[in-house]
């Protein structure tokens, strides 16, 4: 008998801990030259873009993504520069990011939470992905900011619009760059009491989930301190697709507006079914009958088609907009795809502007570095007037559009019109707001 | 008593959906033994043929106007319809105007043609194979026709309204002796109600009263001894299949004014579909209907925010908390055969 230390057993659990080491994903590996996360080489680097591809939000996401190639080829040097030009930073030269070429991996988020997930991390792990940027729904933005905390790589958020995102789920690594819930509250009252007076009874039909909720509190906090009263407010299931039973009561219910808490759609079909309802006709209190949908998108408003006629609403950004920014954009965009971009578009195309200026800013593309660098940055020139990049939330703060939809479209993507620009003083709160409370931003974490 | 009136209402146009691809998939399942797990998707298949009719109608041609700019500041291309140019505009507008209705017509050749092909293409291979099969070719099936649909149409909803006389909605209340806005509802339900009891009626009719649904029934009843009588009934159910099919094609066509189509409307009705079909008896036509049109209505009262004030969560779950009662207590479903899922 030999008493030999080299047993087959042993052999094989030594094995298999020094392959499962190996196997590590590249996140979880110190990297002992640069001491962050996927640090790229010295010719390349690459971006992920978690867009959805398929589900109900596929055709916003196809736009997303237009804007990303967009956005990349502008600043590897290729096509008209775009909104290069416009922005007050003028440390992009269209040399790539850090004179490294920018390439991209793209990833379909499904609009689940989960799906998104896995793609992010499959873009991390596997592609060595810098940054991760994209979404369309602000379940998928929380869960995907999450996790690129938890990565140590920064998150630049697409369109996500409830106020947890950089309230009371914000993330050191994560940014965003779109507006909120609490923003077209307070941007949409004014011109609300405006037009239709301060004596109003407001009936909400509010999505069952978080953007849902804080857009309800939004518009009714800022809708109720104008001295409107909310006489009922309704969850519907998200994956309602027929709303008569819940639009039926509402002629009957005292109330003379409706605000419509829906996206994406829920908006579409709880809009027709309104209208199909003779609510745009009906008179209530002595007044005209009024639907206000607190969040537009061009895409949605499509869906919804003449039925958007003369509803109120609020966006992040329109392509009708005029300034030098705006108009670089739409010109560059229109030009490569032959129409013109939606919200969803400028939000994913600034956004991936603003981090390859921040990395280059920094001169780093240590997350850290990037977090430092946007915290705080005021800029100009990408669409939306000065904006400011709060570093206490990571929310930008600018300007809002209070937008109507247009009675005489001159075509199919004239569907909006800009009624007001609310300027960001008006929309801007503390970062303690009750709206916000309850989140930590936390420290940067480079990953390594 | 004006809101209840109101979700009977409201129930009757979405029972009237549930009914007509519950009422399909029954005439499938009763003739062919198949559970059609594509059934949704045939409602979604019409309903955009509704969507492509439409947009045959508005074929257009470019012709530049001088005065007008695009969103990129050149001149605007202004699409006009080749119907104006056919018919003049007034007529060309009023063609378009109905496209809806004039999608029935060319909606049931296309709906029984799909039919004969999924029959005849696929699902004949899995008579013989057990239910489980059936129903996850049927569900790869479905996928495959969305995902068609999508690649085509994309995947926002198509706003795709009814004729402008059908537009606006009638108030009951005032007709009724209530207060005016009591009772409101939107013409084309009305007509979408009336279109599926027409519908209903129309099959029931072909299965009674013609010697074609005569031998049908005798099939659905003993297919066995049917075939020994030398009738060849397989090709009797694949026209069934191709009705079926047509059935809810018609009732995608009708829906497509209550809300713009998109490509996983089907997915929507089918797993309400295959719940009514349940409650109603597996097997059972008159089920079906009953059950569709009771599921309808029950749904509307669970989303009254009175009832939701007081069980909160109770309009996601009506249907099934009520399917899982009538089971328990009648596993044949309310007019199925004595006998079946009882044993």
């Amino acid at each position: 008998m030999t008493n030999s230390n080299f047993s087959r057993r042993r052999v094989l659990k030594t094995g298999a801990i020094a392959s499962a080491g190996l196997a590590l994903p590249t996140y979880l590996r110190a990297d002992g030259h640069t001491g962050f996360t996927n640090a790229p080489g010295d010719s390349e680097v690459t971006l992920g873009f978690n867009v959805p591809q398929t589900g109900p939000y596929a055709d916003e996401g196809a736009d997303e993504l237009r804007a990303y190639e967009l956005a990349v080829e502008h600043l590897n040097g290729g096509g008209d520069g775009g909104m290069l030009s416009t922005f007050s930073s003028k440390v992009l030269d269209g040399t790539g990011i850090l004179g490294r070429e920018v390439k991209y991996v793209t990833g379909d988020t499904q609009t689940k939470s989960d799906a998104a997930r896995a793609s992010a991390r499959s873009m991390i792990e596997k592609d060595g992905a810098i940054m991760i940027t994209g979404g369309s729904s602000s379940g998928v933005a929380v869960a995907v900011q999450a996790l690129c905390q938890e990565a140590g790589i920064i998150f630049m958020a697409g369109l996500t619009h409830s106020n947890d995102t950089t309230g009371k789920d914000r993330r050191a690594n994560g940014f965003r760059h779109f507006f909120n819930s609490y923003m077209s509250g307070a941007a949409l009252a004014p011109v609300l009491a405006a037009n239709y007076g301060t004596d109003r009874k407001a009936y909400h039909l509010t999505a069952d989930y978080n953007w849902g909720y804080t857009t309800e509190e939004a518009v009714k906090s800022s809708t109720e301190a104008l001295g409107w009263e909310t006489v009922n407010a309704v969850k519907t299931p998200l994956t309602q697709t027929d709303f008569s039973s819940y639009i039926a009561p509402v002629l009957n219910s005292g109330a003379d507006v409706l605000v419509l808490n829906h996206y994406g759609g829920n908006m579409v079909n709880s809009l027709t079914n309104a209208v199909q309802f003779g609510l745009r006709e009906a008179q209530a209190n002595g007044q005209n009958f009024e639907i206000i949908v607190p969040l537009y998108s061009r895409l949605m408003a499509k869906g919804a088609g003449a039925n958007v006629k003369g509803i109120f609403g609020s966006t992040n950004w329109h392509w009708s907009l005029q300034d030098e920014g705006s108009k670089a954009f739409v010109q560059s965009f229109g030009t490569k795809y032959g129409f013109p971009p939606s919200q969803a578009a400028h939000t994913t195309y600034v956004q991936t502007l603003l981090y390859a200026d921040a990395v280059t800013r920094a001169n780093s593309f240590n997350p850290c570095a990037v977090v430092e660098a946007l915290e705080d940055f005021e800029f100009d020139g990408l669409g939306n007037g000065k904006t400011l990049y709060r570093g206490a939330d990571h929310q930008c703060f600018k300007d809002v559009l209070v937008v109507k939809g247009k009675e005489n479209p001159e075509n199919e993507f004239d569907l909006l019109e800009i009624v007001e620009v609310t300027p960001v003083e008006q929309v801007t709160y503390a970062p303690d707001h009750p709206q916000f409370a309850g989140g930590d931003l936390g420290t940067c974490n480079p990953g390594a | 008593m004006d809101q209840i009136i109101l979700q009977i209402l409201n129930g009757l146009d979405k029972g009237s959906a549930y009914a007509l691809i519950a009422l399909g998939l029954t005439l499938i399942f009763g003739t062919l033994g198949v559970v059609n797990f594509a059934h949704g998707a045939l409602f979604m298949m019409g309903a955009f043929v509704a969507v492509t009719v439409s947009k045959v109608l508005t074929l257009s041609h470019k012709v530049v106007d001088e005065s007008r700019t695009d969103f990129l500041g050149n001149p605007l291309q202004v699409d006009v319809p080749y119907l104006y140019d056919w018919f003049g505009q007034s007529a060309g507008d009023a063609i378009i105007d109905w496209a809806v209705p004039i999608s029935i017509i060319v909606a049931i050749p296309i709906m029984v043609a799909i039919g004969f092909i999924m029959e005849r293409g696929l699902i004949k291979y899995f008579y013989k194979r057990p239910h489980a099969d059936q129903i996850l070719v049927t569900f790869g099936l479905a996928i495959v026709m969305q995902e068609i649909i999508k690649y085509f149409y994309g995947a926002n909803p198509i706003p795709t309204p009814a004729p402008s006389a059908f537009t606006g909605s009638f108030d009951f209340g005032v007709a009724f002796g209530f207060d005016p806005n009591a009772i409101i509802y939107p013409y084309w339900r009305l007509v979408y109600f009336f279109f599926s009891i027409f519908v209903i009626g129309a099959v029931f009719a072909f299965l009674q009263f013609t010697t074609f649904g005569m031998v049908v029934r005798a099939g659905m009843a003993d297919r066995e001894t049917v075939g020994l009588l030398g009738i060849n009934i397989d090709k009797r159910f694949t026209v069934m299949f191709g009705i079926a099919a047509a059935v809810a094609g018609l009732a995608g066509v009708m829906y497509v004014p209550i809300n713009p189509p998109n490509y996983h409307m089907g997915m929507d009705f089918l797993v309400l579909s295959f719940v009514v079909v349940v409650v109603g008896g597996m097997g059972s036509l008159p089920g079906a209907v009953a059950a569709g049109f009771l599921l309808g209505i029950l749904e509307s009262f669970a989303s009254m925010s009175a009832v939701i004030n007081l069980l909160p969560g109770i309009n996601q779950i009506i249907i099934y908390l009520v399917a899982i009662i009538i089971l328990l207590t009648r596993p044949r479903g309310l007019m199925g055969r004595k006998g079946v899922m009882e044993e």
